[in-house]
This record gives structure tokens, sequence and C-alpha cells, in this order.
């Protein structure tokens, strides 16, 4: 075989590979007693499956959907990996993040996790990386469950590999809510198997609306099982309990890839099923669904930006301005206008990248100064100048300050609100918004303007490949705030093909 | 000078760009103070060399425009130069020429602490500046007017006490949150309204609504544009006064204020229209309450003891001025609008100039300190008298015109009453400016006796030069008007009347 027809194998199986390399890659590196190989195994793989993700995307957008049968079983017998222009753009977040991050772990993994651990770390971290590209990737819903739970389960282990002690008792907080979830979603697909007899989404899809008329109750049951589960995992207020823990106790390059990645990924998930699946079968008109989902959306934005507002901890004040902004998302998905959706999916990403930045820019104040307490870090603007620059810059886009990525998604969000005509909405987002200038803007005064304090008195900026991730993200937040021809117009894309699919 | 080598669209961006790029470079001389100065006085020059050689382009009936950058699908980053952008630009760049020359002068003698940041913090105001005066459309005019306020929260701040702190906040939750909850959602209706948010000469709304919703935008405007510091949200403009006196005159003269009042015009003129805002009669209700603010804000600066805070609330009167001609929505109260844009920047640079001299020289800057301190500052205190003439409106000075056009611009349009306004409004400027003055000169010096020699101690020459040049602009402003008045002239109303006198 020429090496050209390999490329051509290699690229038909795509879809498969984003997954399998992954998972083979992290039983090779649990092997490993070498932390520096472990970590450089991880990082080629997370770069190439960057890599993989581009490809995917630059097919779905030049030649259209592809659909993958794996073990060339065909659908719906057999498992089928779906990858279209929605679901393309996670796989870009996710191994983008991923790649961007991986240098930062160098260091603050050698600060965070015991030495012997090194290689478990990396293990984890791939096998997650691998849960979450596989629920993006496939089309099959017991398929998504079934790496729903490999993510989870691995992100358990990544929480509790934390060297606080709490990180022990937040992991098994997030191992009891996670698996309650986990469960909720199994039901429902085994109530919607029993009624149409498929797990694969779009003949579920086809089969729900006759299912419908004979046994409604089954099939309502089953999506508000789903539907519940997903809201768990996805952290939708007041499901979010789990998460300013999770997020707070553990290891900081573990934070970050989970706060820009986990979430985004259930919301992918979950607006998977809402438009192409149960939008697609069944009219939701008739039932409350938009209103419920728009007032717990609102709930969250208001409560959360709150409660942020009182952290001392600016990991905690970071993971509840992480709920406030998925309501933002989940918003978009009750505006369900054009606008308003891809509000939300621009959205996704653009969150992922900046509560990247910001967390792993606490991550390097934690690294250099040993805590994240706002009592604690006065006067560190004059420390670490480009650290403290870049946090403020991921704040401004938390507010939504044009000319970074944040006012692009307050726009869409915007003009669909005022498109549908919900007047109390558009205020709701405007007026949300300053709630993040004042909790932003706490942490601003304290590093700039307090006298500096004693313990940051001898800190520096942290190492080079802590502080150059921190910048790239930096750069994007900004650059895709000015240029959105690419975050943009696939999330205008995605939205059309949503809500193509959704009946009225 | 002429930089014949450069097209149109790249004047343009060289004028946005040469601050950015000066804010770049300074921190790179954080070590070398001469450099750090040498870098903003030589972009300041620039800057206005750039922005000067764009005039016969507008003059030749030419409007530039440049790039097109997709911000959200269809709107975007552009910038097309009109006249009134174009007087707006030349102001604020010549100013900044006047203003770093005096910062120089007074953050040195002042040995004020983080000087770079201060230089960098200021170019990129400018820079945010002339991108919104440079503005295509209503969306690229918001993003610079965000980060305009963004830029300048570190200079109101700079002094880093907690009255620093305290009084930053205000400054920045007030004009922020204006921005958001008002003029972003404003913007987002005109836009889902029209599916454009190009200035367009004429407007964009005509016909497009009815009448309640124009009076909804326009009030959602109105209040939205916080720097223009319509009451009840002028708040701001006071609490700022704990910056250091240059940056008082960025926020009073150069850029900040006149953003907004530039923003209003803007979107009277090219949004709205001034046909349909007057035609709808939906902006009556903004005549009454205009002049309400005009006077009120006057009252309250008689009662200012500080003399940072007496200024501060004469500027938010006299701005609401420049909203009162523009809610009239005729082309010679505009016209007496722009102007006064002009009038007020040169007059008001002075006096806090002045203020910011006084405080150099001699600590003080309490109103009832200054009793004598003419003889002590005569220059000083004759460039404040000359710029107290000019706000007041008398001739010959450049007040005055701005003044009489908005006057004539009032009888045109049948509200009588505002003239009345006008002229109250001057009364009080006498009272709350001339016995300044008077004090200053008149008063002994405390401590001293008559007949007794003193000894001159003006502030230093970096400061008194600008406060001399900006002095002598008021009276140049006066004999100028013809070429001013022509100039306004060629802004597009796309009315039926003409604008001839």
């Amino acid at each position: 075989m020429s090496a050209i027809e390999e490329g051509f194998v290699l690229k038909e199986h795509l879809p498969a590979l984003i997954v399998v390399v992954p998972m083979v890659v992290a039983a090779a590196v649990a092997m490993t007693r070498n932390n520096r190989v472990a970590w450089a195994a991880s990082t080629i793989v997370t770069w190439a499956l960057f890599v993989f993700s581009a490809m995917l995307l630059a097919e779905v957008t030049n030649v259209g959907e592809i659909s993958y049968s794996l073990g060339g079983w065909p659908p719906p017998y057999g498992i089928e990996y779906r990858v279209d222009i929605v679901n393309a753009l996670i796989l870009m977040l996710v191994s983008g993040i991923g790649a961007v991050v991986m240098p930062y772990a160098l260091r603050a993994v050698d600060k965070d996790i015991h030495a012997g651990m090194h290689p478990w770390f990396y293990c984890t971290y791939l096998l997650c990386l691998c849960g979450l590209l596989g629920m993006t990737v496939t089309g099959d819903a017991f398929n998504i469950f079934v790496f729903m739970e490999i993510s989870s389960l691995a992100t358990y282990v990544l929480i509790a590999l934390g060297r606080r002690r709490e990180a022990l008792l937040s992991a098994y907080q997030y191992l009891v809510m996670g698996t309650i979830g986990a469960t909720l979603y199994v039901i429902g697909v085994g109530l919607l198997y029993i009624v149409t007899g498929s797990l694969n989404l779009s003949d579920i899809a086809g089969r729900l609306g006759p299912a419908m008329s004979d046994h409604s109750r089954s099939v309502m049951a089953g999506i508000a099982f789903i539907f519940t589960g997903l809201s768990l995992k996805l952290a939708l207020f007041p499901l979010h309990f789990w998460l300013p823990n999770a997020y707070a106790f553990a290891p900081s390059f573990a934070t970050i890839f989970l706060a820009a990645t986990a979430t985004k990924v259930a919301i992918y998930v979950f607006l998977r099923l809402y438009f192409s699946v149960f939008g697609a079968a069944i009219s939701f008109s008739q039932f409350p669904v938009v209103e419920v989902i728009l007032v717990l959306s609102l709930a969250a934005i208001f409560t959360a930006s709150f409660l942020a507002i009182y952290e001392d901890s600016i990991v905690r004040m970071l993971a509840y301005s992480s709920v406030a902004q998925i309501g933002y998302i989940t918003l978009g998905v009750a505006i369900a206008n054009k606008a308003g959706l891809t509000g939300s999916i621009v959205h996704l990403v653009n969150h992922g990248l900046m509560k990247a930045l910001l967390f792993a820019a606490v991550g390097a104040i934690i690294f250099r100064v040993g805590t994240d307490k706002l009592s604690k870090i006065s006067g560190l603007g004059f420390k670490m100048p480009v650290t403290t620059a870049a946090f403020v810059v991921g704040g401004l886009s938390i507010i939504g300050v044009p000319s970074t990525v944040g006012f692009v998604s307050k726009w869409y969000l915007g003009v669909g609100a005022v498109n549908a005509g919900l007047w109390p909405v558009t205020l709701a987002i405007m007026v949300s918004s300053l709630l993040a200038v004042l909790y932003i803007g706490r942490v601003i005064e304290v590093v700039y303007f307090n006298p500096v304090c004693e313990r940051c008195v001898k800190v520096k900026e942290p190492p080079l490949s802590m502080l150059a991730p921190i910048i790239l993200l930096a750069i994007a937040t900004v650059y895709f705030g000015l240029d959105t021809s690419f975050t943009g117009d696939i999330a205008i894309k995605a939205a059309e093909q949503l809500l193509e699919g959704l009946k009225q | 000078m002429s930089l014949t080598c450069l097209l149109s669209s790249e004047l343009i961006l060289a004028a946005i760009l040469i601050p950015f790029v000066a804010s770049i470079i300074i921190p790179i001389f954080h070590r070398a103070p001469n450099c750090r100065e040498a870098v903003t006085l030589i972009s300041a020059l620039a800057l206005l060399v750039v922005v000067t050689d764009l005039v016969p382009y507008i003059l030749s009936g030419a409007r530039p425009e440049v790039l097109d950058l997709d911000v959200v699908s269809g709107l975007g980053i552009s910038f097309k130069v009109e006249p009134l952008g174009m007087l707006f630009a030349l102001v604020a760049s010549t100013l900044w020429i006047i203003n770093s020359i005096y910062s120089i002068g007074y953050m040195r003698s002042h040995n004020e602490p983080r000087q770079t940041s201060f230089f960098v913090c200021f170019a990129v105001a400018i820079s945010s500046a002339i991108g919104l005066a440079f503005s295509k459309n209503l969306l690229t005019l918001f993003i610079f007017y965000e980060i305009l306020t963004l830029s300048t929260y570190p200079l109101v701040s700079h002094k880093g006490n907690n009255a620093a702190r305290r009084g930053a906040r205000v400054y920045i939750i007030l004009l922020l949150g204006t921005s958001m909850i008002f003029l972003l959602p404003a913007i987002l209706v005109t836009y889902n309204i029209t599916e454009t948010l190009d200035f367009t000469p004429g407007g964009i709304l005509e016909g497009k609504t009815d009448n309640a919703t124009l009076a909804i935008l326009l009030a959602l405007f109105v209040f939205g544009i916080g720097k223009s510091a319509l009451m009840p949200f002028h708040f701001w403009l006071p609490s700022a006064m704990v910056a250091p006196t240059p940056v008082s005159a960025l926020l009073h003269a150069v850029a900040v204020v006149k953003a907004g009042v530039f923003t209003v015009l803007k979107v009277v003129i090219y949004i709205f229209g001034i046909d349909t805002l007057s035609s709808s009669g939906q902006a009556d209700w903004l005549i009454y309450f205009s002049s309400v603010c005009v006077i009120a804000a006057s009252l309250i600066a008689i009662r200012q003891k500080n003399l940072k805070a007496r200024l501060a609330y004469s500027t938010v009167s006299q701005l609401s001025y420049i909203t009162l001609g523009a809610s009239l929505a005729t082309a010679t109260s505009i016209t007496g609008s722009v102007m006064h844009i002009v009038m007020h920047a040169v007059a008001k640079i002075t006096l806090f100039m002045c203020a910011g001299a006084i405080y150099v020289a001699h600590n003080k800057t309490e109103i009832e300190e200054l009793d004598g301190i003419g003889r002590l500052m005569p220059v000083t205190i004759f460039a404040f008298f000359v710029a107290s003439l000019s706000i007041i409106g008398l001739p010959p000075f450049g007040g005055t015109w701005s003044k009489w056009f908005l006057a004539i611009g009032a009888i045109d349009s049948g509200y009588y009453f505002v003239v009345a306004v006008f002229m109250v409004s001057s009364v009080l400027n006498v009272i709350y400016l001339i016995p300044i003055v008077s004090a200053a000169i008149f008063k002994p010096l405390p401590g001293t006796k008559d007949g007794e020699a003193i000894k001159l101690k003006e502030a230093p020459l970096a400061c008194v030069i600008p406060i001399c040049l900006t002095a002598l602009g008021c009276l140049i402003m006066f004999f100028v008007v013809d070429e001013l008045y022509n100039f306004i002239g060629l802004i597009d109303f796309n009315v039926g009347v003409g604008t001839g006198q």
C-alpha cells in the first residue's frame, strides 16, 4: 500500500481514531515509570488529536456530514459515529484547549501531584479526554453513556489526586452526584429503547413520533430522565452543587481542562438530544420545557453571580461564574431562534476559552503564591504583571466588554432575545453582566490597589511553560472577539443545522 | 507638512494605530523618562499631522473609509471619516499635544508614581477616541466607547489610595453600567428594526418604527451614553476628580465627555435623522429635561467649594447645552452643538490646567484658599479669566459663537424659553467663575501686607506654556468661526431646508 493510500485510510477512520488513540496511549502511559515520558506522550497525543479534529472540521465544512460505522456494522444495528459541523466544533474546542494547556501541565503537575503518581495522572487525563471526545463524536445514545462513564470516572480520579485532603471529599461528592446523573440518563435511554427499539440517535428521532402516540407516558418519562441526568452533568442550576468544590480542590491543570471542556461536552449532548432527536420528533410547545429552561437559566445567572461576588477564593468565585455562564448557554436554548442559539454555541466555545484562561492565570498565582484567597494576594499586580493582566483580559471577557469573545456571545444572545420579543431577558442579560463587573472588579482592586502583601513580596512570574499558554489564551480571547469569521460563522451554521430539525 | 505617499485609508488606520503603537513603545523606556516622554510627544505630533492630512479629503467632499472586520455576522469594525468625526479627531489630537506637554510638567514636578502606566493608558485612550471619531457604524463606535472607558479607569484611579479607589469605582460602574443596560439594548433594538447600524445621512430609522419606540430609543441612547453626563448619570464626573489634573483635562476636554456628546450627536444626526426626530416631536421631553440639567448643574456648581469639583459641575452643565442643541434637532442648533464641543474643549482644558498649575505650584485645591493668588501666578489667573469669559460666552472669545448658534436654533424651532435658559445659565456661569478670579486678583494674599513686594511663583514652564496656548486658542476661536461654520456645514444632515444663514 502506498503512502497516499494509507493517508486515505487514516482519514477515513478519523472518527474512530479520535477515540482509540487516546485510549491506547493511556494504557501505555500507565505502564511507564518516567514522568517526563508520560508527559511527552500525552502532549503528542493531544496535539495529534487537535490535528485530527481540525481535519474532521475541514472535511465536514467541505464535504458534509460524516457517518462512520464502527466495526463495519451498519447503523442502526451497529454503533454509528456521526460528525457534523456542530460536534466538529466541540471536538476542536476540547482537543484545542487540551493542546494549548498541555505545556502548562509540565510544571503545574510537578507541583500538584506526588512524583510517583504522574503517569497515573496523565493516564486518567487521556482517558478523560477520550471519554469527552467519544461523547461528542458518537451518534448512539448508549455509547454516549459509556463514554460519559469513562470521562466521569477519570474525572473523579483527577479531582481526587489534588494535594489537599478536601480533594478526596469533593471527588466523592462529585462521584455520588455524577453517578446519579449518569444513572438517570441510562434509565431514560432504556425507556426510549423499550418504546422505539433503537439506540441510534437519528433512528430514535425517526421512530419517536409514532411511539409517542402509543406510549406517550414512557416517552415523556424517558425524556425527563435524560434531561435531568444531563442537567446534573452540565451543572445546570440548581444541580450545580458538586461543581465549586470539584474545581476548587482538583489539581490546577485538571481544573483548567475540566472547566473548559467537561461541562461543555455535556451541554453539547443536551443540545443534540434537544434539537436533533426529541425536538425533531415531538413538538415541545405543548409542554412547559422552554419556560423551565428559561427560568432555571436566569436563576443560574443571577444566583451564581451573587455567590461569586462574596467568594474569597478566586477559584471558587470562577466556579460560580461558570455556573452563571452555563446559564447563558442554556438561555440561548430557551430563546430558540437562530441568533439566540448561535449565541449559545458561540458561548460554548468562548466560555471554554476564557475560563481556561482565567483558571490558568489563577493556577499560576497558586503555583507562585500558594493560595488563591483574595485576602492574601494583595498587590500581586506589581509582582506578576503578565499573569494578572491576562486575568484581567479574561475577566473583561466574562463581563462581555467589546473586543473580547464575551461580547460576541452577549451580542448574539441579546439579538436573539430582542428578536423573540423577550424584553425582560434582554435586560437580565445586561444587568447580569454588571454583577460580573463587581466580582471581577474586586480582584482587580485587590491586586492593583492594595499594597503588596508580605507573602507576595518575593513572588515572580511563573515559568515560561506556564506563561506561554496563558498569553496564548489571552490573545485568542481578544482575537476571536474581534474576528469571528471562524467561531461565529461555524456557530451560525451549527445553529441553523440544529434548528432545521426542530419541529414546531 | 503632508504625507502624500499615504492613501486616505492608510491615514485613517495610521491615526488609530499611532497612539496605540506608542502605548506599546512607552513601557520599553520605563527607566528612561526623557525617551519615554519623547515617544509620547513624537506620536502626538505624528497623530496631528496624519489627522490634518485627512482634512483636504473631507473638504473636497470625499468620505474615505477603510477596513471591514466582522465582529458579529454582517457587522463589524469599519471606519469612515465624515466632517463631525473629523472635527472631533482634530480637537482630540490637537489637545493631546498640549495636554502631553502639560502632563510632563505636572507629573514630574509633582513626583507622581507610576508615570509609565499613566502615559500608556493616556495613549490607549487617545487611540480609542480617534477610533470612535472615525467609526463607520454604531457597533464600532460602541467598541471604542467601551475601550475608552476601560483605558481611563487606571488613569482615574492613578493615585491608588482609598479615595481614588472609591472614585474610580463610581466612574467605572456608572459608565459601564449605563452603556450596558441602556446603550447596548438601544443598539440591539435599532439593529433589530433596521438590520443595519451604519451611520447614514438622514438616519436609518425614518419610517421604520412608531413614535413610542422612537421616544424609548432616544431615552435609552441619551441615558445610555453616560459619558455625555446627562443628569442623573453625571456622578462619575465629580467622582473622577480624584484623578491627577491632566487626567481631568483628558476627561473634560480632550476625549471622554466629548466622546459622549459626540456620540449623542452622531446618533441624532445619522441614526435618528434630525428630520425624523423633529417631525415626530419625540425629542420634546429631552429639550425640557436638558434645559433643567443646564440650570441645575450650574446651581450645584455654585455651591462647590473645591475648585475642580466646581469645574466638574460646570462641565455637566455645558454638556447639557450640547444635548439640548441635539434635541432641538435643527441644522442650526446642531451646528451650535458641534461648535460647543470645540469651544468648550478649549476653554475647559484651560481652566483645568490652571487648577492643576495652582495645585502644583502652591498645593491648593479649595476655592477659599485662592485669595490673592493672582499676585503669585498672574499668567495662570489671567488665562483662567480668559477661559471663564469663553465659558460664559462673552466676546471676543470662542464660546460666544456656539451659544449664539444654539440660541438661534432654539428661536428657529420656536422654543423661546430655551433662549431664556441660556441667559440664566450665562449669569450663573458668571456667578460661579468670576468670583474666583476677582478673589485671586483683588483680595490680599494671606500673610502679606499691602504694597509688600511679592515674588512670582508660577508652575513649571511645561505647565504654563500649554495654558497660554489654550487661552490664546479661546481668542483665536472667536475669529476663525467662519471656517469652523463652513466645515460644520459639510455635515450631511439630509434635510430639505438649507443650512445657510
